[in-house]
This record gives structure tokens, C-alpha cells and sequence, in this order.
């Protein structure tokens, strides 16, 4: 037997509130569920100044590892939110996949094949942990409180404010917020308190989890099998974990019985029959699920915003789900930062709508996609799937339509109505509404150019100096731009060492490429007008648009 | 677009041919080469307009219009 680390499940305390004994609580922003993206939204907004209220209703983190595949863009806004380093040196980082036909190699991918980037294409990483590195780092910050056993028990809302019914072991109390952001999970009880519902799939499949703790030299890569000898006619998928853990996912088809599947008798056998029965393992945790491709019609509704799981639910081939639920709290956090100070409108948060929408269906698009090729629902859509992997061990054109999960990438906001259209011409990919490129860098916070972008509007140049009085008039304006010279030469603020900035950037000399505080771009020219720039600044924060 | 003029040189050859493909499989077999032929084929065309309106005619021809799904 090895000695092996385990995870020290935290207990949060709860504490009797206030408002119990009579105290009256209107908070600006009330954050419903303390998992990733509930976390995330709230330290979001707390660095920015923003007192937060965190209600949930458990006193710890996640059981079970869950969601586990946090893609390069996750990390990177938990670079931004000062976790990134936290768990990606905790986490097993991987960027290759193999897919398996029978015993057979059929197709291979690298999520990451370029160089320079600080972050891997994925990092796994029980989402305990996550949640734990999470709660130490609202913890830290002055302007959040998380209240641990709250349970919202109702919800109302109106043009003026949010009113909430909070149970607590002591009794139940009531809030008001100006805002309530929901982030409690894929059976959201506020938006059953709300009568809302979601709208999508399910699909008839079964597929059983199981964390397993063993020693192995498997490599870090995500693999996965069709058909495979000592699991036929299914599907199974192997990942790495820290701590010595594995997770392993048997498809088990849609007659299985859940309670039966979860018992060791049942899963010793699967195990033994895949990894051989003289190899050591113990099981940490097992759960049977079926997954759905659904969501709501509104991720907005008046007051109340929906965020991660609560609003979208996706099936987990591709890490679509807490990745997407990231992305949902830093495209969120600025934007409700800025209503609530009165800078814009409350019509800025319709953008979130449209732009989370857009995020959410296309994630939906590629998990249903990925469903259909693991799970086919006919006869006829199985012979397809069988004759794709029967060619691709021959034909490279095949190998292209095995579909074993398309991988979680960030949304391209193409359609944004923040964005200001391009006037000028430019290649390569970082379009208005593209989530900026990171690239080795020479400067003050750090050597990647994403160290120095993001939290406010920042105003890329490149080569160029901008007079003091307009770095200013930027800086100084309702909704601050921040000026980054970037360059080749040293009087440049940040030092595009190896010339990549330039090159993903198409940065030509005098190029300007403004980005919003979640690191998307939102406008780009040739050469720099501060009126353009301020128009662009005002535009994506919906200021004086109707 | 799609071509449905006569473009087989020599058709009797061809069907021929398609019928030998099928020798000696079993039927699950013949679907699953069926479904090979149609890959290989819509690859080599790649034309993703082309393809589609391969789709709709070979579906035209087996439901009527209004059941056809979009």
C-alpha cells in the first residue's frame, strides 16, 4: 500500500446573521451558489471594489472531482482573478488527445501545438480543489462575505430591486440586492423559485464515473476509446488527475440502472477488465449520470442574471460547462461594476445576454455534435459513426470527422453589438470580439502581454507614441482606457521580445487594438484618433446607444 | 452545383461494379460499405454546396416535400 495525499475536505463555518436579530441588509450585488462560477463572479467584482454577498446553501466545496478540464481561457481569467498560478500548478496539464477504435489508434490531436503561451491548452484539476483555491481567495478580499448554509427559499423582483427569503439553521431572514446574479448549479432552485425553465435535449444514455487512486506512467493526455476490447460496444474515457487520482467514464447505455452501476461489485469488474487485475487501485468516488443539451431562453431576466449551469447545461464531452460558466462571471463582472456605479446603462447587461446566448448555443452546437457521433440515437446515424472510425485508421480526411469532444474554446463575440467594425484591413485572428492572444513579453507586470491586459479598457499600440494629454484624456474619462505601448524597442512599455505580439496581432506600426476588461478585443485600427477611441470605449459599454 | 447530367462513361460497367462491391456481405455489412462509399465520395467532392444539394435530392426522391426536414 502507498501513502497517498488526500484532499482535507473543508468545513466553512456558518454564523448566525444579523438580519436575525433585526439588523436590515440592501446589498448592491447578491451572489447565489458558491461554486467556480459563483466564486469567480464574485472575486470579479470585489477587485473591482464591489461589496458582494455570497449565499450557499453547503458549508464546503464539491464531493466528487466533477468538473475537471479547465481550458487555457479559464486559466487565464483566473490569472486575472489571482488564482491562475494557484491552479495551474496544481493541476496535470495536457494538450494531446488520442482516440481509440477498438484497440487500435484512429485519430490523434494537440490542442496546443504553437509556442507562447503561458498557459497549457488544459489543466486537470479536481473541482474541489478549484473550489477551495476559490474560497481563499474571495476570503482574502475585503469587499466579499460568504455566508455559508443560507439557502434562498424566495425570490422576487421588480423594476426597483431583488427581495430574498434566506434559511439559516437559526431561522429564515429576509435581503433585498440591487442585483441577484444565480449561479446555483444545473437544477438552479432560484429559478424554480422563479418559474423558469430551460429548453433543450436529454439524451438516453448513461455513463458511469469513477475516481480511481492508483499509481500509473500513463501519460497526461486525454484519452479515448470506441468500441474497446475490455468494454465493447461502449464508449470510456481516461483522464489524469493531481494526486494520483484517474477518472474514468464508462458509457453504459440508457438500460443501466444508476443505484446498481454505483456498487463496488458492479465497477471493480469494468475497472479490473481496462487496467488489468494485479494493478492497485482504490475508488474515491463514483456517480452514474445522464447529461442534457439545454438552456434558458434568457440568461437576463430584469434583475436577476443567470450564470454557468443554472442558465446552460451541456453534456461533458468537451469541457463545455464550468469553462463556459467562467467565461459567463468575466464577461458579467465588468459590465455589472459599471451599472452599479451609474457609468452605463443598464442596457449593458443585455449584452451579457446576447453575448452569453451566443457562447452557450454554440457550446450546446458542439456537445450535441459530439453526443450524436458517441451516443447515435438511430440505426443509421451508428453505421455512419462505425464507417468514420473504420476509416480513419486508412484515410486522414476520416480521422477529422471522429468526434470524441470538441474541446472547450473561448467564443469569438463576432456579433457583439459592443463591437466597433473594423475600417481597416487586417489579418490573422484577432478579429473585434476575439478573446486576446497571449505572447511572451518583456514588462512591468510580468512576461506575458495578458499579464498586462484586462480589468479596465486597455488601448494596445504598437510603435507609436501617444501624446501625454491623450493617454490622459483616456485615463481620465468616465470609464478609464489605459494606454500600453508595445514594441520592439526599449522606450516601449512592454517589449515584444521575440516579435509574436506583432505577429498575432498583425501590429504594424501605429496599430491600435482596444480591449474591454475581459480581455476581448472590441476595436482596431491603423493609425490612433482618441476620438475613435473614446467613441469605441463608450460603444462597448453601451453608453449612449439605445 | 450539383451535376445530374450523364457524366458514367460507361454505365452497365459502373452498376456493375457497384453490385460486386456488395458480394458475399451480409446485409449489416453491405449498410456499413454503403455508408464508407458515401464518405470517400463526399470527401473527394468537398464542395459543402454541392454536397447539400446531393443530400436533398437523394431525400427528395424517398419523402414528399413537406415532410422533407430542413
Amino acid at each position: 500500500m502507498t501513502a497517498m495525499a488526500r484532499f482535507a475536505v473543508p468545513v466553512y463555518p456558518y454564523r448566525r446573521p444579523p438580519e436575525l436579530d433585526g439588523a436590515r441588509r440592501h446589498c448592491g450585488v447578491v451572489v447565489v451558489g458558491a461554486g467556480p462560477v459563483g466564486l469567480t463572479t464574485a472575486i470579479d467584482l470585489a477587485q473591482r471594489g464591489i461589496s458582494v454577498l455570497v449565499l450557499d446553501d453547503d458549508n464546503t466545496v464539491s464531493v466528487g472531482s466533477r468538473a475537471i478540464c479547465y481550458a487555457k481561457r479559464t486559466l487565464e481569467i483566473l490569472d486575472r482573478l489571482g488564482c491562475g498560478e494557484a491552479v495551474t500548478s496544481k493541476g496535470v496539464g495536457w494538450s494531446v488527445g488520442k482516440v481509440y477504435h477498438g484497440d487500435q489508434l484512429a485519430y490523434q490531436f494537440d490542442l496546443l501545438s504553437e509556442s507562447g503561451h503561458h498557459r497549457p491548452a488544459f489543466v486537470n484539476l479536481q473541482q474541489y480543489h478549484l473550489e477551495a483555491c476559490l474560497v481563499n481567495r474571495a476570503q482574502s478580499l475585503p469587499a466579499t462575505e460568504l455566508r455559508w448554509r443560507h439557502r434562498v427559499v424566495g425570490v422576487a423582483h421588480d423594476d426597483e430591486n431583488v427581495a430574498l427569503r434566506v434559511a439559516t439553521p437559526d431561522g429564515e431572514y429576509d435581503l433585498t440586492c440591487d442585483w441577484l446574479v444565480v449561479c446555483d448549479g444545473a437544477r438552479s432552485p432560484v429559478r424554480h423559485l422563479l418559474r423558469l425553465d430551460t429548453e433543450g435535449q436529454i439524451f438516453r444514455d448513461r455513463f458511469l464515473i469513477a475516481d480511481i487512486r492508483m499509481t500509473s506512467d500513463f501519460p497526461a493526455e486525454r484519452r479515448f476509446w470506441f468500441d474497446p476490447p475490455f468494454h465493447p460496444n461502449q464508449s470510456v474515457l481516461l483522464h489524469r488527475q493531481p494526486d494520483n487520482v484517474w477518472r474514468v467514464d464508462f458509457q453504459l447505455g440508457w438500460e443501466a440502472d444508476p443505484d446498481e452501476e454505483t456498487k463496488p461489485e458492479r465497477i471493480l469488474p469494468r475497472l479490473h477488465a481496462m487496467l488489468g487485475t494485479e494493478t492497485h487501485f482504490e475508488i474515491e468516488w463514483a456517480s452514474v449520470y445522464t447529461f442534457q443539451c439545454r438552456r434558458m431562453q434568457k440568461f437576463r431576466q430584469g434583475r436577476v442574471l443567470f450564470a454557468g449551469d443554472a442558465a446552460h447545461l451541456v453534456s461533458p464531452f468537451g469541457a463545455r460547462g464550468a469553462n463556459s460558466g467562467v467565461q459567463d462571471a468575466d464577461n458579467l463582472g465588468w459590465k455589472l461594476d459599471l451599472v452599479l456605479r451609474g457609468i452605463a446603462p443598464e442596457t449593458l447587461l443585455d449584452s451579457y445576454n446576447h453575448e452569453r446566448i451566443a457562447a452557450a448555443d454554440e457550446n450546446i452546437r458542439n456537445s450535441t455534435r459530439s453526443t450524436d457521433f458517441i451516443t447515435p440515437k438511430s440505426a443509421v446515424s451508428r453505421t455512419f459513426r462505425d464507417a468514420v472510425l473504420s476509416l480513419a485508421r486508412d484515410y486522414p480526411f476520416a480521422r477529422r470527422l471522429v468526434n470524441s469532444g470538441r474541446l472547450s474554446v473561448p467564443m469569438v463575440l463576432t456579433d457583439s453589438p459592443l463591437n466597433t467594425p473594423d475600417v481597416d484591413v487586417f489579418a490573422g485572428a484577432m478579429v473585434p470580439g476575439a478573446p486576446a492572444a497571449d505572447a511572451p513579453v518583456a514588462g512591468p507586470d510580468g512576461g506575458w502581454l495578458l499579464d498586462h491586459v484586462g480589468g479596465t479598457f486597455v488601448l494596445l499600440v504598437f510603435d507609436i507614441d501617444v501624446a501625454a494629454d491623450d493617454m490622459r484624456a483616456l485615463a481620465g474619462g468616465d470609464v478609464p482606457c489605459r494606454v500600453l505601448h508595445v514594441g520592439g524597442n526599449d522606450r516601449a512599455v512592454v517589449c515584444d521580445i521575440d516579435g509574436i505580439v506583432a505577429a498575432r496581432y498583425d501590429g504594424a506600426r501605429g496599430t491600435c487594438y482596444l480591449m474591454r476588461p475581459d480581455q476581448h478585443v472590441c476595436a482596431r485600427w491603423r493609425e490612433f484618433d482618441v476620438s475613435r477611441v473614446r467613441a469605441a470605449v463608450a460603444r462597448a459599454c453601451a453608453i449612449g446607444t439605445t | 452545383m450539383l451535376n445530374t447530367d450523364p457524366n458514367i462513361a460507361v454505365p452497365d460497367d459502373f452498376y456493375e461494379a457497384l453490385l460486386a462491391m456488395h458480394r458475399d456481405l451480409t446485409d449489416a455489412q453491405s449498410t456499413l460499405v454503403n455508408a464508407r462509399l458515401i464518405l470517400l465520395l463526399a470527401n473527394h467532392v468537398g464542395d459543402a454546396a454541392v454536397l447539400r444539394e446531393a443530400m436533398e435530392a437523394a431525400r427528395a426522391g424517398v419523402v414528399t416535400q413537406a415532410s422533407t426536414a430542413t
